[in-house]
């Protein structure tokens, strides 16, 4: 029920039900033996793993249309999840688009609420966040980090990088990384061994899910040629408020739900723009993920839960 | 049938007047008449992630004003200049922002959130 990667045969409706689950409410990362997996966060016992941390993506605090008028409280039961998983996670990942308009009044009531999770929380920007050039966002998130907030990090063995790629947009192209950033990113896995477990998070996502909406990196193939290499990497993304994945290689691409509102499939609607469901349905499209790294095994384990779950 | 004529020249004739001051309107108000054009305030509406109409024709010192209509943000930025000649600050749902043009030329914009969302101002 909780594998993501592994395909499912006889589906039925029990089956179908836990799959709708996974569209909203969070989930946990297992690395086990260098390859996250996805979990549904109450299954992730079962990891076992010797570093577990959670990913939360796109809390939109500010948005308060029809799709949901108070994700202030989304997003707080989504920290109450990740607070309550077991294993509790070392750490959450947020990966962006924190606040809707990059108020500071936003960025506050975000950090307040993500408090709540009582591990530390390591950013990346959405463009929601940037639209005052980072400044907001700089103040809070900024230290320790390079150029438009760009870091690395190790955990249990597993080295963490995060990238930027909010900034700078052009008129009618993908976001980008920049050549700063892929010139650090080169040198920042320089020295490590190719057995070395690679977490990357970014918020666009850094494959091209859907261009014609913008979901998509110009630049991405080559920051993931500099991955190329490690035997284990792991690509957690948001903007696009749903999971979708996809396996290439080494590398393993997987997009987060939002904790806010849904958006429509790629290409499933005229325009990406928030989903509104009944409200008794919206639950089930939103959600936190927990992640699971077991030492000497194979891939991460990954659990994707929804708030309604 | 006399009686009928008598009541419908007054008839014409309003509507005669009415399709020649239309007519002076659509000349000198759209064309020349500057004041009337600003009043009017030519306007860009976003829509399901589109600027439209995707090109617009204004005269030259005319103001133009976007109005989000999308339940999500968006952004209205030059494409060029340094720094870019005109930027709004993100717009919610129904919020403007107006820009008025004081020199000919083409402006190209962009939504900075939704790059792929392009538009185009003709000044004349």
């Amino acid at each position: 029920m909780t594998k993501l990667l592994i395909p499912e045969t006889g589906i039925n409706r029990r089956r179908v039900l836990s799959c709708m689950a996974w569209a909203g409410a969070g989930v946990l990362w297992t690395v086990s033996g260098g390859v996250p997996r996805s979990l549904l966060i109450g299954d992730a016992d079962a990891a076992g793993g010797s570093l577990t941390f959670a990913q939360i993506s796109d809390t939109h605090i500010g948005f308060n249309k029809d799709a949901n008028p108070h994700p202030e409280n989304t997003m707080t039961e989504a920290v109450a999840r990740i607070r309550a998983a077991k294993p509790s996670p070392s750490f959450v990942l947020h990966t962006g688009d924190i606040t809707h308009l990059s108020k500071p009044g936003q960025f506050d009531a975000a950090q307040q609420i993500i408090k709540g999770v009582g591990s530390d929380v390591h950013y990346v920007p959405g463009e929601h966040d940037w639209l005052d050039d980072g400044v907001a966002y700089k103040q809070r998130h900024g230290a320790g980090t390079k150029g438009d907030g760009w870091y690395s990090f190790d955990a249990q063995g597993v080295h963490f990088i995060a990238l930027v790629n909010v900034v700078g947009f052009k008129a009618g192209a993908l976001s980008s990384l920049g050549s700063d950033q892929l010139a650090w990113l080169k040198d920042d896995v320089s020295g490590l061994s190719a057995s070395t477990p690679i977490v990357v998070f970014a918020h666009i996502p850094l494959w091209a899910v859907y261009p014609d909406w913008g979901w998509g990196t110009q630049d991405s193939a080559e920051a993931l040629s500099y991955l190329g290499r490690f035997g284990s990497v792991t690509v957690l993304n948001g903007h696009i408020h749903q999971v979708l994945q996809k396996v290439e290689g080494n590398v393993a691409f997987h997009t987060a739900m939002s904790t806010a509102y849904p958006q429509p499939a790629p290409g499933a609607a005229a325009s990406p723009g928030p989903l509104k469901l009944p409200a008794d349905k919206l639950r089930t499209v939103l959600g936190v993920r927990e992640v699971a790294y077991v030492e000497g095994q194979q891939p991460l384990a990954l659990t994707d839960a929804t708030l309604s779950a | 049938m006399k009686r009928l004529r008598f009541l419908l020249s007054p008839l014409v004739l309003t509507a005669a007047v009415a399709i020649l001051a239309a007519n002076v309107f659509l000349v000198f108000g759209n064309l020349s008449h500057r004041d009337a054009a600003a009043a009017e305030m030519p306007g860009v509406t976003i829509d399901n992630y589109q600027f439209a109409p995707a090109t617009l024709t204004i005269a030259v010192g005319s103001s133009i004003t976007w109005t989000n209509n999308d339940s999500d943000i968006h952004s209205v930025a030059a494409d060029d200049g340094d720094p870019v000649m005109f930027k709004s600050a993100g717009l919610d749902t129904d919020d403007k922002f107006s820009f008025t043009f004081t020199k000919p030329g083409t402006y190209l914009y962009h939504c900075t959130l939704h790059p792929h969302m392009t538009g185009k101002i003709v000044v004349q």
